[in-house]
């Protein structure tokens, strides 16, 4: 096998807002795959009844699984607001650089401000 | 001049015989989740601190039930999706991307059908508990 660089090569670049909000959208969707776990044992913790579902309630609910439940929630919200900008190029607009820009702007911007407003909503409960 | 025959250029198949299809699913699962996981996580916020009754009525309310597995189902088949272009990308040594590509389908289905097993779990046993 030759030993010649493959792509995607990323080491000789500055990094830019676009490429790095391009590998965090890569991040967030492996992160998120991984935090099915948490779902995936949430529910089925209920199904089991409800101790299981109570011993899960407190392992969620300590500030270590508050914290993953944060974190994800932040990784779920920007690969969405993301993943609705990759739409949007899909459907061939936005394709301009300083919309690119703009909408990578609003995708950061977006994704904190429903992160925040998600856990005032779920503290205010 | 193409050296492809009419039949293989009119099915838009390629070399690959998937045509778009990877690509077109992924599109499809991503639309679907933009107002499903905005829903789950707004059914969350409201049902996450309430006691055990009150999770397992809303989940075992039919719109509920039907949401929740088509949430699932979609999850877990775009995450196969995308995590399968990640290892393709950066995983160049042929058995391990073999390996990693077979384990990773293996393990996200066994995740996604527990969690549609359990959803359907609590759906039917609060049928059968309020029949009681």
């Amino acid at each position: 096998m030759n030993r010649r660089p493959l792509s995607p090569h990323l080491q000789v670049y500055r990094p830019q807002l676009t490429s790095v909000l391009s590998i965090l959208h890569r991040a967030t969707g492996v992160a998120l795959s991984v935090g099915t776990l948490l779902l995936v044992y949430w529910l089925a913790a209920a199904a089991l009844g409800p101790q299981s579902y109570a011993t899960a309630q407190n392992i969620l609910g300590s500030w270590f699984g508050l914290l993953l439940l944060f974190l994800w929630s932040w990784a779920l919200f920007y690969h969405l607001s993301n993943g609705i900008r990759h739409l949007f190029w899909d459907a061939g607009q936005g394709f301009e650089l300083p919309t690119v820009y703009q909408s990578g702007y609003v995708v950061v911007a977006s994704s904190l401000v429903l992160t925040v407003l998600a856990w005032v909503m779920a503290f205010s409960q | 001049m193409s050296l492809r025959t009419p039949l293989a250029r009119a099915r838009g198949l390629g070399s690959a015989k998937e045509g778009v299809q990877h690509w077109w699913m992924q599109r499809v699962t991503a639309v679907a989740l933009v107002p499903l996981s905005l829903w789950f996580v707004a059914s969350l916020i409201a049902v996450a601190g309430a006691d055990y009754p009150t999770v397992v009525a809303w989940v075992g309310s039919p719109l509920n039930t039907a949401l929740l597995v088509i949430l699932l189902v979609s999850v877990f088949y775009h995450a196969i999706l995308g995590l399968q272009v990640v290892i393709e990308d950066y995983i160049h040594r042929e058995w391990l991307k073999h390996a990693l590509l077979l384990s990773m389908n293996f393990a996200l289905i066994l995740l996604g059908v527990v969690a549609v097993i359990s959803v359907l779990r609590i759906a039917f046993v609060a049928v059968l508990s309020a029949g009681v």
